[in-house]
């Protein structure tokens, strides 16, 4: 246990001494919780639109300002041919074009009904169908606008519609930062917990002090647990800070115990600072640290849950989101931030992310070699 | 027995795929002597001396260090020997009294052995004025100088020291011997390589490894004698001819 005292002090000597590390260690999580959740939002905005008009009639104007004043859109080209709103998709200019035919008010006047013509850039996929349902959705409210108008009242509605009304559970107003913010909470720990780590012990083997090291009577053990502490606490530390900005920036309160989410995040970091240090065994020079630390952060990522949804995946990328520690935590915290769970609620996912922690550091410390 | 063996080594062989590193080498080395082992680069002497301290398997062979067996008791052996590798290996980044509480801590001395040793250390090195300084700061002569004594800083029997004088200018090579003698003198046995032909003089005893092999092993007065060479320079050379290894 003293041998453990003096390897700490000297990897909090060392820490406190880097200056860059300290900035890694503050700033960091600053930077991307005040930018990501802002920047990085599902909700699409700055459709460009492109509306060609063959009618000119009131209707079509009604319909046009209607679509422009929903603040989904950006109207750049209006036209009567549809040649053009079709070269400005081909120049990317435009994501959507609409096409209002020629005698569009008469005959819906007339025949009671009209066709309208969508036609989607649909190369960003998720902006094309987003916009899509937009239009949508501003065209079916319109046609109910008319029909309110025109149709005389009657004492029953002809046509029966059924008013789907949902509520949203645990984010009422399906703001954005609610549901990303304790997502980048848990990126911010593995960027701490398994980047760092990993290019710890690689630096003492390139500048030799390993060697030294593996030259005392020092216990492997005691030596990766050296290493571990260290990476725990400054973990701990940007989660303390990362919680402050949740409540004061985005006023996220933890519905759940805050002892639990603590539980969670001791545990988590155990185990992705395991992963870290099993890499560094690994490893012989900071640049392969670094690759292979950047080849799992990746998949880990996109794969965790946090930017898609695990339940949308298909099954065999299902099962390997199972192997994604990242994965496990991003799904309690925000079980416990947002809906409150309790431990039984949560208590598959910590028995995984313990069995997890468990294998990975006794794996960095069986491959730990004092001799070779 | 006249004298007690604290390195015993026989036909101690290091092999990394085809190729033979050491090869069956056999020595011994007796308590408090200075034992030089010289060889031109990737003559295996290196390899040699990390398989006596217990940071590398040999594949054959066999050898004990203070007593132990280096297959069954790396661990041990460690307890009982410094190192000071050809890397500069203390943290640079760490003041000297830092690096002297760190190494005396994993050695497993008291807080008041590591006071008392540090004070000892930085009075005999004469650092008193850089005692709080980083080690980064520190011309190479005072670096190797300090690295030596916090390889011997838990008093081991054994201290294997790599090259230590690499790059290090004459004054500073003749004070860092200065230090091996008193060093010697306590009793702990000194195992060092160079490739400095003018250090083995200073040894008790030389080996000279050619291609992993050891081609020649006496005092170098004895050496001299043997073939009939003026100083050790002549004896390296005649002996090293016949080398087939490149330096590295």
């Amino acid at each position: 246990m003293r041998t453990l005292m003096f390897l700490l002090r000297k990897e909090f000597r060392q820490i406190f001494r880097d200056p860059g590390m300290l900035r890694i260690i503050l700033i960091m999580p600053v930077i991307q919780l005040l930018v990501l959740p802002r920047a990085a939002d599902y909700e699409i905005k700055n459709i460009n639109i492109a509306i060609e008009d063959y009618d000119h009639s009131v209707v079509s104007q009604q319909l046009t300002n209607k679509i422009i004043s929903s603040g989904y859109f950006k109207l750049v080209g209006y036209h009567n041919d549809y040649n053009k709103g079709y070269e400005l998709i081909e120049r990317d200019k435009a994501d959507i074009v609409l096409e209002i035919p020629v005698d569009f008010e008469q005959k819906l006047i007339r025949n009671n009904s009209q066709d309208l013509l969508v036609a989607v850039n649909a190369i960003n996929g998720t902006k094309a169908i987003i916009g899509n349902g937009y239009l949508s959705s501003i065209l079916m409210d319109y046609n109910k606008e008319i029909r309110m108008k025109w149709l005389p009242p009657t004492r029953f509605n002809e046509l029966p519609t059924i008013d789907i009304v949902s509520s949203n559970w645990y984010n009422p107003n399906l703001v954005y930062a609610v549901f990303m913010v304790p997502g980048i909470l848990v990126l911010l720990l593995t960027l701490i917990g398994g980047n760092l780590s990993a290019f710890n012990i690689v630096k003492e083997k390139e500048i030799g002090t390993i060697e030294q090291i593996n030259v005392t009577p020092i216990k492997k053990h005691i030596f990766i647990m050296g290493k571990l502490i260290p990476f725990i606490i400054m973990g701990l530390v940007v989660f303390t800070l990362g919680m402050i900005i949740a409540v004061v920036v985005y006023g996220i309160i933890p519905v759940g115990s805050m002892l639990l989410l603590y539980l969670f995040a001791l545990v988590y970091l155990v185990t992705l600072v395991g992963f870290g240090l099993l890499i560094s065994t690994y490893s012989e020079t900071q640049v392969q640290a670094q690759s292979l630390t950047f080849f799992f952060l990746i998949i880990f990522n996109l794969m965790s849950g946090l930017f898609t949804s695990i339940d949308s995946m298909p099954h065999w990328a299902q099962i390997i989101t199972r192997f994604i520690p990242l994965s496990y935590f991003i799904e309690v915290m925000r079980m416990i931030v947002l809906k409150g769970s309790h431990f039984h609620d949560v208590a598959y996912q910590f028995t995984i992310l313990i069995i997890m922690g468990l294998v990975l550091n006794t794996w960095a410390i069986i491959n730990y070699r004092k001799t070779t | 027995m006249d004298k007690e063996m604290v390195i015993k080594a026989d036909k101690l062989t290091k092999r990394f795929g085809d190729f033979t590193a050491v090869d069956a080498v056999s020595f011994d080395v007796a308590k408090g002597e200075i034992f030089g082992f010289l060889g031109a680069n990737g003559a295996g002497k290196t390899t040699a001396m990390r398989m006596l301290c217990g940071l590398s398997k040999p594949t054959s062979g066999e050898a004990s260090v203070a007593g132990f067996d280096v297959f069954r008791y790396p661990e041990k052996i460690k307890k009982n020997i410094g190192y000071m590798s050809q890397k500069f290996s203390l943290y640079e980044d760490l003041t000297i009294k830092e690096n002297i509480e760190f190494y005396g801590g994993i050695y497993g001395l008291t807080n008041k052995q590591i006071k008392d040793k540090g004070t000892e250390l930085i009075d005999m090195l004469d650092l008193q004025a850089e005692a709080n300084k980083l080690v980064r700061g520190l011309p190479l002569g005072w670096k190797q100088k300090l690295a030596f004594s916090v390889a011997i800083i838990h008093e081991p029997k054994i201290v294997f020291l790599d090259e230590p004088t690499g790059g290090v200018d004459p004054a500073n090579r003749k004070q860092f011997w200065e230090l091996i003698y008193e060093t010697a003198d306590k009793g702990i046995t000194i195992f060092v390589t160079t490739h400095y032909l003018d250090e083995a003089e200073y040894c008790d005893r030389v080996s000279i490894m050619v291609d992993g092999k050891i081609s020649a092993l006496d005092t170098p007065s004895g050496l001299k004698k043997t073939y009939n060479a003026k100083d050790m320079n002549e004896v390296f050379f005649q002996l090293a001819r016949n080398a087939t290894r490149s330096g590295d």
